[in-house]
Parts: structure tokens; sequence; C-alpha cells
């Protein structure tokens, strides 16, 4: 028993011992103050640092790297479905190595803040076909320099390069490679069913 | 040796960190923010690299302002070229969405500057490769606007936006 009161005096004493002390030093709850203070914006410093950092690294690997991308839209079906989460890499553009063939995402050349995700038909140079297969005179238009031909896989329902013309290369974002979601579509990209639209040469 | 060794480590571990912070920042901000560019050529002559200057100018490029593609008729802007993509070119904003513009040597005399597409031009007529040639350019290749020209420090000033009044549009969209 007197043990324990021998203890909790001896506490006591020194918490009155602590705050005598800092009296003489100044006011020992503005230290207090300072002190918690200096250690909050410490941490929200360290925090906004730490999201500028993670932040430009994110915008490094989605511009130039690649990433997931949800496509929404019928324009591309059977090949990628209404909604269906993708992979793209962003590679290939800036290699300049954009393929016949391979399915892009573009901005859209009538309103820059929305995306397309269609099929390169012909690179430059390229003879297409802008008539109907049926109609008797087949009119061909080439595609211009510096530009690419798009059109979706679903050939009922897109607007594409048949209604807007060839688009710049520069609009390409990046080139879409890989299927995540539906999981039963899960695995890399069939080949176009509409083979017949690309040109021989 | 061993003590060789473990500064060795600490210095590459410190290296390291400051690395992968500064290298992305650094590339974002160039991307997003600002960055400087020189110019070449004389298609935007007399504004810039007007004649007789010995070195051609070196201008701020402001990305931050045009993140939401908002251009002003009369802005200086570059672009990724519509013909070479790997190329950058810098003209002046003549006409945007909605606007007809009289053209000098393009096909049609008057076009309309369709939806998300800006009509742009050098300064410099007869010797720019413009909307005059390719025709309006989508919004989406736009990448910066020209706000200053920073080198030589003779030539410091800002860039004004205006409108060569023989180039305003015939009609202009009210918006």
């Amino acid at each position: 028993m007197s043990f324990m009161k021998l203890k909790a005096i001896s506490i006591l004493l020194t918490v009155i011992n602590f705050i005598n002390n800092n009296k003489k030093s100044g006011q020992w709850w503005q230290s207090l103050h300072r002190t918690m203070l200096r250690r909050a914006l410490g941490k929200t410093f360290r925090l906004i640092g730490y999201t500028i950092q993670y932040g430009c690294i994110a915008h490094c690997a989605f511009e130039y790297v690649g990433g997931v991308v949800m496509c929404s839209g019928p324009s591309m079906e059977p090949t990628i479905e209404n909604s269906a989460v993708v992979f793209a890499e962003n590679l290939s553009r800036h290699f300049y190595s954009i393929q016949r063939g391979d399915i892009i995402i573009a901005k859209s050349p009538s309103n820059p803040k929305s995306n397309i995700c269609k099929r390169v038909i012909g690179l430059e140079g390229d003879k297409i076909l802008t008539s109907s297969p049926s109609d008797f005179f087949k009119s061909h238009s080439y595609v211009p320099v510096g530009h690419v031909w798009i059109e979706g896989d679903n050939l009922q329902n897109s607007t594409d390069s048949r209604s807007y013309g060839p688009i710049p290369y520069g609009l390409i974002r990046g080139r879409i490679f890989f299927k995540i979601w539906p999981l039963s579509d899960f695995g890399f990209l069939r080949d176009s069913p509409n083979s017949h639209r690309f040109s021989d040469d | 040796m061993a003590q060789a060794r473990g500064w060795l480590r600490r210095y590459l571990k410190a290296f390291c960190k400051g690395f992968f912070v500064a290298v992305p920042v650094a590339v974002t901000f160039l991307d997003k923010v600002a960055c400087v560019a020189r110019v070449e050529g004389a298609s935007m002559q007399p504004s810039l690299n007007p004649g007789g200057s010995p070195s051609s100018d070196v201008v701020l490029l402001n990305h931050w302002k045009v993140r939401n593609f908002e251009v002003q008729r009369g802005d200086i802007v570059s672009l990724v070229s519509p013909k070479n993509p790997a190329q950058k070119i810098i003209k002046r904003v003549i006409a945007l969405e909605g606007d007809i513009v009289q053209t000098i040597g393009h096909r049609k005399r008057f076009v309309r500057v369709p939806r998300g597409h800006m009509w742009v031009e050098g300064d410099h007529h007869g010797h720019s490769f413009d909307s005059n040639s390719f025709g309006p350019v989508s919004l989406g290749l736009l990448h910066a606007h020209a706000t200053h020209i920073l080198w030589p420090p003779g030539r410091w000033q800002r860039l004004e936006s205006v409108l060569p009044p023989e180039r305003t549009p015939v009609q202009t969209e009210v918006q």
C-alpha cells in the first residue's frame, strides 16, 4: 500500500515538475500546441507530396505505357462487347508501329473530349472501297499522308471513317490488345470479321 | 572497404529515390503545365521569327490553358501536324466550329468549319502550310497555346491574341 502511494506521489511530482519547468521557459500548453501544429503541417505536406508524386507516376504510365480502359457502345461487336474492359498500350503509337487490323482508341474528330474505339482498315496511301460492295460502279478513295482509315467491326451500327473520312494519326491514343471483361471473352483479340474491307496492296 | 560499399549503396539508394520522383514529376509538368520550344521556319512571320533576326525564337507553350480544348480566334497555338504526326506546327487560330471562312487557295472558296474543328493559318500567307492546304483540323490535335516569346532576350514579350482584320471569318457562330 505504501509502495503504491509512493509511486503515485512520485508521478504527481514529475507532472508538476514538468509543468513548472515549462512555465518558466514559456507557457507549456503553447509549446505543446506548437509541436502538434508542426507535426500536423509536416503530415499534410508529406501527404501532398506523395499525392503529387503518385499522380505524376500514374500520368506517365497512362500516357506512355498503357492502362485499363472500358469500352462502351455497339460499334465493335462482336469483337468487343458493349461495356467491356480491356488493356490498351500506348507504346506502338509512340513508335509509329500501328498496323492494319489493329484495334485502336482515338480521340473523336468531332469531339476531342470523347474517345472512340475502332479497327484500322487502311494506313496512309491505301486504297479504300467507299461504296457498298453490291454497287455496280465501285468508288475508291486513297488515305492521305499522316492519316488512317478506321471502321467499326459492326458495319451496320458504327459511325466511322465512312461518314467522317480518314482521321489524322495524331488523334490515336493507344492500341487495344487484351480483353479482361467479360470473363467468357478473356484473352487476346479476334481477327476482323470484315476482312474483305482490307485493301490488297 | 565495407564502409565504402555502404556509402555507395546509400548513395545509389538516394539516387534511385530521387530519380523515380524527379523524372515523372518533370515529365508530367512538361506534358500538362508548360514547356518551351524553338520555332523553325518562316510561316508565322512577322509575329515569330521575323526576318533579320539571327536566331530563331523560343516560345513558352502553355498546356494548362488548353486542357479543355478551349481556344479563341486569334490565339497562337501549336498542334500535331495532320500530315506528319511526329511534327508539331505553330499557327494562328482563325475560325472555330460553325464559322464560315474565306479561304486562300483552297479547293473551295468558302468553308464552314465542322463541329470539333478549327481553322488555322500562318501569318505569312503563301509561305505557310496550314488549313488552306489540309483543311480544318480537329481540336484533338491541339497541343498547346503559345503565350510568350522567351528568347532572344531582346524580343521578350507576350504573344497577343489578335485576329488579322482581313482574315476575320465571314460569319461567326454566336456562342
